[in-house]
């Protein structure tokens, strides 16, 4: 039986899997239910000057039917006031000692104002501190948050304040919104950060309603740019945990569009330690971890991982630059024609869209049930150049498959090729020089 | 005389609730949900299984994409009758036969339904999605408002020409509005969607008999062309003793009661309906929601053998109709002139002929006599011949059917035809292809507006 206890930054977390520091962290009332349903571990909604938030602060996008495939909010820190946050804690703490707490903070700029917060987190019994430099919109007007996780300065200048006085461990939180997170996880870790998490949301803006020209989330009329997360976000998330785990020494909590325990898997082969997740607790309730739960045992189990740190970053190492993909490694598409639906989809994406290798039906070779002919579509080996558009979009399951076909030469990445150019036109060496 | 025995007659309430749509209109959010499971397949099987190749992709693509004017465009440029044919359309052989979904193991995309709520946006809101062409200063006269006629005159109005519609009932729409059980329609329905043909300009002259109010000289002086859509006429007889009685009754006019004036229809307790195509499955499912007790179903061949669709004959089981297969009408019985019963034999099923049919034959010694109060031919409509006859050099098939070139122009070249009195009976979808491929062949003869559409 898999065992899902991952040591993190020094602390033994029960799982992998934490709430993110957002709405389902609010309170003491919310993060005991949520351990109640077995997250490891909750990142409290970050704690600083109480603010006023907005009416509405979310917007999200559907996508053919799918609620919230997209999500956004222009929602501020606790609104509540910070004795309130820390005396919550606290009690928490003491009803559910085995799960982590850590502490969200964010307050201005100041050194002596830093140290103060840290040292009210601590005394309230937080496990860890969370140092919010990510949040995308508000709070960086007012110098704070991304403001802050922006500038590889700033960051390692408050991380170093934060290290000054705390005794539990830090973490700072990336934002997505730089040119290269990187150098804020690398600036992160000069200022003494213990560990990283990434990524905070990604500045947005959700839509405009067609009718009277207001943006969403719809403020009296008005709208600003706010934070995205959910779903969509992962593949942003995955680059960025891989980078950042490919060049920092320090652990990671990998956040963005974790809903199920193979998002979860996959920021852990990418090389989390733990996860964070947020938006899809805030659609379904915290009873999703139940499935991360068992889904990750259940795959831990099946591939022989007793352990997280058994399978965790895995995959980094297949994660290249383009340069040393092989160039010489060939697939072409296969139809399954007994699965065939013939909707032809495969054809116009490849026509239109693509290498125009597939070539519409002929004749129809199949009948449907009620006796209709069915379109076959077929590969056109010769033209194809294995891109996978037409697998992509196929709706049908193994319909359409990519087989490797021998290229007849040796693997050569674009970088063997260039090494190779550079040996061939040096000068020739005189011999006996 | 008044039948045997009377069923009940129906309260106003009672007949709204056993007439009730069986497809009702989609809300929004079903419509949605739908129209994100279509698949936007490239060339589509869909349209092609369409008689009038309506783009089923595009415009429910447009339903997603709450585009619903530009929807119901998409459909009625292609069958301005597009409202009707989505609920009354035999969509499991036609378009959603068809559908990938199929294949892919799940249920067709909701084709039919979804058209009707596409159109149903721009009939409620009066949204006018089509013009008259320019005038061509030509003239041309339909004879007859059915599903055909419509096509053809919308067809020819958005050409410029100027259409006069004659039809000899008192409410345009033809079967769609008396012969179509009313449960899939009501008659207010079908002339609703007539009104989209009068909104191009199209002048309609209901209860006029041509041949009778108006001579066909007069008719041809005063059109330059003449399109015939008058579909099919009186139930075939039974051909057999009895028949004269009253409480026999025609398929057609049995419906057509049922939708104009079905409060007052004096149904018999038990009734029995000869026939087992799509007609005999309205007659025989109205006669029970009209109050019948029990209605039975008598066909010569078998259930294998029965023309109607598998959907039909699901719609008569639930209704609780009793099938007589392999049952032959020998005579109707009857006392003081009005119906008392039926006199039926057992047939077999002799071997395949050449076409593969098995023809019946009697069983000597197996008659039996049902007790009934009314029965009703539903055996198809016979051609209206002897109105046919009447149009000079008009050529007519052995069937009865106008014969007509591939324009659809009759041996007569003034007059063109479509619908039922060519193809001999089919779907209001068939009729409504033929009578826009007429208004093309017309057009094409008058030559008037060459490039304009």
């Amino acid at each position: 039986m898999a065992d899902l206890r991952v040591k993190f930054a020094g602390m033994t977390s029960l799982n992998p899997f934490w709430l993110a520091s957002g709405p389902p962290t609010n309170t003491a009332g919310q993060v005991m239910r949520a351990f109640d349903a077995g997250w490891g571990g909750a990142v409290w909604k970050t704690i600083g000057e109480p603010i006023v938030n907005t009416s509405s602060r979310y917007g999200a996008i559907d996508f053919n039917g799918t609620k919230v495939m997209g999500f956004n909010n222009i929602e501020l820190i606790s609104d509540r006031p910070t004795e309130v946050n820390f005396r919550e804690i606290y009690e928490v703490k003491k009803r559910y000692p085995q799960n982590l707490v850590i502490a969200s903070l964010m307050v201005e700029s100041k050194r002596e104002t830093w140290h103060q917060m840290v040292r009210r987190a601590e005394d309230a019994g937080s496990d860890a501190l969370e140092l919010n430099f990510g949040c995308p919109h508000g709070m960086s007007e007012r110098g704070m948050g991304s403001a802050v996780g922006q500038v590889p300065e700033y960051t390692e200048m408050i991380t170093r304040w934060v290290k000054e006085v705390a005794r539990v461990p830090v973490i700072v939180k990336l934002t997505p919104n730089v040119t290269s997170v990187a150098h804020i996880a690398k600036a992160a870790e000069r200022g003494g950060a213990d560990a990283v998490s990434l990524i905070n949301t990604i500045n947005s803006l959700m839509g405009v309603d067609l009718e009277n020209f207001s943006p969403r989330p719809n403020v009296g009329g008005k709208s600003t740019h706010g934070g995205y997360c959910g779903p969509a976000v992962k593949p942003i998330a995955l680059h960025l945990v891989s980078t950042v785990a490919k060049n920092s020494h320090v652990p990671i909590s990998g956040i963005g569009g974790i809903g199920d325990w193979h998002d979860a898997a996959e920021h852990i082969v990418l090389g989390a330690s733990t996860v964070q997740v947020c938006t899809a607790a805030m659609h379904y309730g915290f009873r999703i971890v139940e499935d991360m739960i068992d889904g990750l045992s259940q795959y831990m189990d099946d591939h022989g991982f007793g352990t997280i740190e058994d399978f965790r970053g895995r995959a980094l190492g297949n994660v290249v630059d383009w340069g040393d993909l092989d160039l010489n490694y060939k697939i072409i598409a296969e139809i399954h024609s007994e699965l065939c639906i013939g909707c032809q989809l495969c054809y116009v994406a490849c026509e239109d869209g693509a290498h125009q290798s597939i070539e519409p039906y002929r004749d129809a070779q199949k009948k449907n049930a009620n006796g209709f002919g069915v379109h076959l579509p077929r590969i056109v080996e010769e033209e194809c150049v294995g891109c996978n558009l037409c697998a992509l979009v196929c709706p049908v399951e193994t319909c359409i498959t990519m087989k490797q076909v021998d290229a007849g030469r040796s693997p050569m990445s674009w970088n063997d090729r260039m090494r190779q150019r550079a040996a061939s036109c040096q000068p020739p060496m005189a011999s006996g020089d | 005389m008044p039948l045997g025995h009377l069923a009940p007659k129906l309260s106003p309430d009672q007949f709204d609730r056993n007439f009730a749509e069986i497809s009702p209109l989609m809300t929004e959010r079903q419509a949605a949900i739908e129209a994100a499971r279509c698949l936007y397949c490239f060339d589509a099987p869909c349209t092609k299984a369409c008689p009038t190749h309506i783009d089923v992709p595009a415009f429910i693509k447009k339903i997603s994409t709450r585009n619903l004017p530009g929807s119901a465009r998409e459909i009625l440029s292609a069958n301005i009758l597009g409202h009707s044919c989505g609920r009354v359309c035999p969509t499991e052989v036609l378009c959603e036969g068809a559908c990938v979904m199929h294949e892919k193991g799940e249920s067709p995309i909701e084709i039919g339904r979804l058209q009707r709520y596409a159109v149903e946006y721009v009939l409620a809101n009066h949204i006018r999605l089509a013009s008259a062409g320019p005038p061509n200063g030509k003239r041309v006269a339909s004879i007859g408002a059915g599903p055909a006629g419509l096509a053809c005159a919308a067809e020819l109005a958005k050409c410029g020409y100027a259409v006069v519609v004659y039809d000899r009932n008192a409410l345009p729409g033809g079967l769609n509005t008396y012969g179509i059980a009313a449960y899939k329609m009501r008659a207010a329905e079908s002339v609703r969607e007539a009104e989209l043909v009068e909104q191009l300009g199209v002048q309609f002259y209901q209860g006029m008999e041509i041949g009778k109010d108006i001579s066909f000289t007069e008719l041809e002086r005063q059109f330059d062309a003449i399109f015939i859509g008058v579909g099919l006429g009186e139930t075939w007889e039974l051909g057999i003793p009895g028949e004269e009685l009253e409480g026999v009754w025609g398929a057609i006019e049995l419906i057509e009661r049922s939708k104009i004036a079905p409060l007052d229809i004096e149904m018999g307790r038990k009734v029995a309906c000869i026939g087992a195509g799509n007609t005999a499955i309205d007659v025989v499912t109205a006669a029970r929601r009209l109050g019948a007790e029990t209605v039975y179903l008598i066909y010569r061949r078998g259930e294998p053998e029965m023309p109607a669709f598998a959907y039909e004959y699901e719609l008569a089981k639930h209704d609780g109709v009793s099938f007589l297969w392999q049952t032959q009408p020998v005579r109707v019985l009857g006392k003081n002139g009005v119906v008392t019963g039926l006199e039926c034999v057992r047939t077999q099923l002799a071997s395949p002929d050449r076409r593969g049919r098995r023809s019946p034959v009697p069983v000597a010694g197996t008659e039996f006599q049902l007790d009934v109060d009314m029965v009703v031919r539903a055996l198809g409509q016979r051609p209206t011949t002897d109105f046919l006859r009447a149009v000079e050099g008009l050529e007519i098939n052995s069937d009865g059917t106008v014969k007509i070139n591939d324009r659809h122009q009759t041996g007569n070249p003034k007059y063109f035809a479509g619908g039922d009195c060519t193809n001999g009976g089919k779907e209001v979808v068939d009729a409504v292809a033929e009578g826009m491929a007429a208004a093309r062949g017309l057009d094409a003869w008058l030559g008037s507006s060459k490039g304009k559409r």
